[in-house]
């Protein structure tokens, strides 16, 4: 237990990041008992203050407390984020191990349907499914559904192939055991801590992906906050009132460089071994 | 003698490339056979032709009396199993030492879950390791260590023949003479039925019973071991054997002008 | 005794990882004009290190923490992998006359003559002559002798070999040992012989130093280490080399 936190507090990176990272989950999920205000409650009385010792961000246009607000923003778009990678990847992964593995038609295929999909635009593809079924959450799940999985299934791909090389697949074959439980008894232990450094990177792309839905008005809808659309809403007040927009903006890099160093930081502790 | 193997015509290409020209090969019961060759002799194809990696595209190879087809059932599977040359990958490096030997135990219902354990323990002290080795991972060991796991996983299945793929080459001298004793060991105590393969002909003389000699996919020589290294049949075999630099007896030592 | 003055002094050599590991610690020999010496032991031994600290290369995190190297002539080195120590996207022919060109310095149709004649002295087929290739398309042991060849274009006082023979096969060794030999006969290098395998050492060089986790644990005349070992590592060398039915019919075709 110990050599493992030693060498996590070895690693810089995946030091700050985990540190980093876990202020945001904390943040988001003890909002409640920091904060005294319900994200949705106006005070037109009190639009557009800077920051101060009742509102540490100051209030949106609304009313609204920003820094509740900002933190209920997370909750929403750090859930789609973390929902929206899990079938992916999932797919992703066996997929590029099957490629790998067994290389012939079945990687042809796989490769070919990678290929294929990876030419559309992934914005593209989702304001089609947007317009298609509708604003909101299921779009973006779907979509990624449909064209996440390629990364993850490249890179598990190549792994693969070359692992099937080396003797311990070997062994594993010589013993008689069927392929699908080499895939995933002993495969899938040396591909995963890749496919995860993968996953972090992915995430940020997602992330800013969901945001600029929300942005364009074609993510997540309101009530509901979201880091787009406060960014969008804070768009006429950027002369009086810059920071509604620039504080979620703000948010946004925070979690990628959180999740960059998470990604970097694994990729360390992993290659070190 | 009873054969354990038999090997009729094998023949495997790459393309143009012949890897082996229909080799015609006995392995007697409890024996050892030493198979040596240069590199592209196929000495490694014709091993992993046997133990059913690669399917040859002509020939048969007869266990006892069974053929062998393209795709073996469990129980021949159990039957054959290989060492490889480079201790480095032949271990899964995410699996614990415990989860190698079990694996095949319990894959081939060798024992029940109750006794999986100690024949693990049995297995490691059979290789001359102790049995705190079963909580660690292939990392943590040494390259003649880890041949040793890769010998005790192989012998977990009981096979009855037992193929070895230059398991000593990939390793310092000094450990190369302690799994060679080892090998020695154990043909003794299991009765063994081996196929050895080394381009070293100086651990060919001590392992095998009967030495072939590969090259460039064809089986060149078969000779019981004592004919082959005093006077062997076939020009290359005296090639090789004239060509393994000896320690010098007298006063001949070069390198002085 | 032949000439009395070192073309190299090794004294007290020491040789440290960044994490202050000692790799070789205190490592002294000397090295006479056209003399062979054999640096033997396995690995971790510090035995190549102590031939990239000769040549100046050492590789990156190892650097020398004490000790002098003298030495009054070049040096140049005949690496283990022949394919990892050639161009793979420049043509044999053509990476010997560079090589030619710039240690030589003559003009470039020279090198090039210089070149070919180097190559057919190393025993390579006059077909390169007449059309050059690539490393890929020539064997290992034609590689090597490209590499050897590529280290005598320096003309060097000491040649340098890194266990040149453990990536070949046993029939090219043998080719390859009787090329360097005669080569030093003919050209009068010194030479310092890095291996594992004592049998080569043995018969190739006139002095061994033996080696283990980066020190010298005995030194001194081949005949004498080999019939009176005074250190048990070196016993275990010698044990370790694993003897050979007598072969009917050769001469001691190994010299």
């Amino acid at each position: 237990m110990t050599s493992g936190l030693k060498r996590i507090w070895n690693t810089p990176s995946l030091l700050v990041g985990l540190i980093m990272f876990a202020a945001l989950i904390l943040l988001t999920v003890f909002i409640p008992y920091i904060s005294p205000y319900d994200p949705s409650e106006q005070n037109l009385s009190a639009f557009l203050q800077p920051p101060s010792a009742e509102h540490w961000l100051g209030t949106d246009q609304l009313g609204r407390d920003l820094f509740t607000r900002l933190i209920y923003a997370a909750r929403t778009d750090l859930k789609i984020m973390v929902l929206a990678e899990i079938i992916p990847f999932c797919i992703g992964v066996f997929l590029g191990m099957l490629a790998g593995y067994y290389g012939k038609w079945i990687d042809t295929v796989i490769t070919l349907l990678s290929d294929t999909l990876i030419a559309f635009p992934f914005y593209l593809i989702v304001i089609i499914v947007a317009f298609a079924s509708g604003a909101g959450e299921r779009g973006i799940y779907i979509t990624f559904i449909l064209v996440g999985w390629i990364v993850f299934a490249r890179v598990v791909r190549g792994l693969s192939a070359s692992f099937r090389n080396q003797e311990w697949v070997a062994s594993a074959q010589t013993l008689g055991l069927p392929g699908v439980k080499i895939i995933l008894r002993h495969l899938l232990p040396n591909v995963l801590p890749q496919a995860v450094v993968v996953l972090m990177t992915d995430m940020i792309g997602l992330l800013v992906a969901i945001v600029t839905l929300g942005y364009l008005g074609i993510g997540i809808t309101p009530p509901t906050p979201d880091w787009g659309t406060m960014i969008s809403d804070g768009q006429p007040f950027i002369t009086t009132a810059w920071w509604l927009s620039a504080v979620p903006g703000f948010a946004v890099v925070y979690t990628g460089i959180a999740l960059s160093l998470l990604g970097d930081g694994l990729a360390d502790i992993w290659r070190k071994k | 003698m009873e054969l354990a193997l038999q090997i009729k015509d094998l023949t495997v290409h790459y393309g143009g490339f012949t890897a082996l020209d229909c080799i015609n090969l006995n392995l007697e019961q409890h024996t050892t056979l030493g198979l040596v060759g240069e590199s592209g002799s196929g000495k490694s194809t014709l091993a992993r032709v046997i133990a059913g990696l690669i399917a040859p595209h002509e020939g048969k190879i007869l266990l006892g009396t069974q053929e062998l087809k393209k795709k073996r059932s469990r129980e021949q599977r159990k039957t054959i199993q290989m060492i490889f040359q480079n201790p480095d990958a032949s271990l899964n490096p995410k699996h614990s030492i415990r989860q190698i030997l079990s694996e095949p135990l319990l894959f081939h219902k060798i024992v029940g879950r109750t006794d999986v354990e100690q024949r693990c323990k049995e297995l490691l002290n059979q290789v001359h390791l102790e049995q705190k080795a079963l909580d660690k991972f292939p990392h943590e060991f040494s390259g003649g260590q880890r041949q040793r796991i890769a010998i005790a996983r192989a012998l977990s299945v009981e096979p009855n023949i037992l193929i070895a793929d230059e398991p000593t080459s990939a390793l310092d001298v000094s450990v190369q003479l302690s799994v060679l004793e080892l090998f020695n060991t154990l043909k003794a105590e299991l009765n063994l039925t081996m196929l050895f393969i080394s381009h070293d002909l100086g651990v060919i003389n001590a392992i095998s019973d009967t030495v072939a000699v590969m090259r460039q996919g064809k089986l060149v020589e078969q000779s019981p071991k004592d004919q082959f290294f005093i006077r062997p049949k076939h020009e290359y075999s005296y090639e090789l054997l004239s060509a393994v630099p000896k320690m010098p007896k007298s006063s001949t030592s070069g390198g002085f002008l | 005794m032949m000439s009395i003055q070192p073309i190299l002094e090794i004294n007290a050599l020491s040789l440290a990882a960044k994490s202050k590991e000692r790799l070789v610690n205190n490592v002294s020999f000397s090295l006479s004009k056209g003399e062979s010496l054999g640096l033997v032991g396995e690995s971790g031994s510090g035995k190549s290190l102590t031939l990239r600290a000769i040549l100046g290369l050492l590789p990156n995190g190892v650097e020398q923490t004490g000790g002098t190297i003298k030495s009054d002539v070049s040096s140049a080195m005949v690496f283990q992998d022949p394919r990892g120590a050639l161009d793979p996207l420049c043509m044999v022919v053509n990476q010997l006359a560079e090589v030619v060109y710039y240690r030589q310095k003559v003009s470039r149709k020279a090198s090039r003559m210089i070149a070919l004649e180097l190559l057919e002295r190393l025993g390579l087929p006059d077909s390169l002559k007449k059309k050059d290739r690539y490393p890929s398309q020539l064997s290992g042991g034609q590689c090597q002798r490209v590499v050897i060849a590529l280290a005598l274009a320096c003309k060097p006082g000491i040649l340098l070999c890194d266990e040149p023979t453990t990536a070949l096969d046993v029939t090219v060794q043998r080719q390859i040992i009787e090329t360097i030999t005669n080569l030093q006969q003919e050209l009068g290098f010194a030479m310092v012989f890095v291996t594992h395998n004592l049998a080569i050492a043995a018969n190739l060089c006139s002095r061994l130093c033996v080696m283990k986790q980066g020190q010298i644990v005995e030194h001194g005349a081949t005949l004498d280490i080999l019939q009176n070992p005074s250190d048990p590592y070196t016993q275990m060398l010698i044990d370790s080399v694993l003897p050979l039915p007598e072969l009917e019919g050769s001469r001691d075709s190994w010299n």
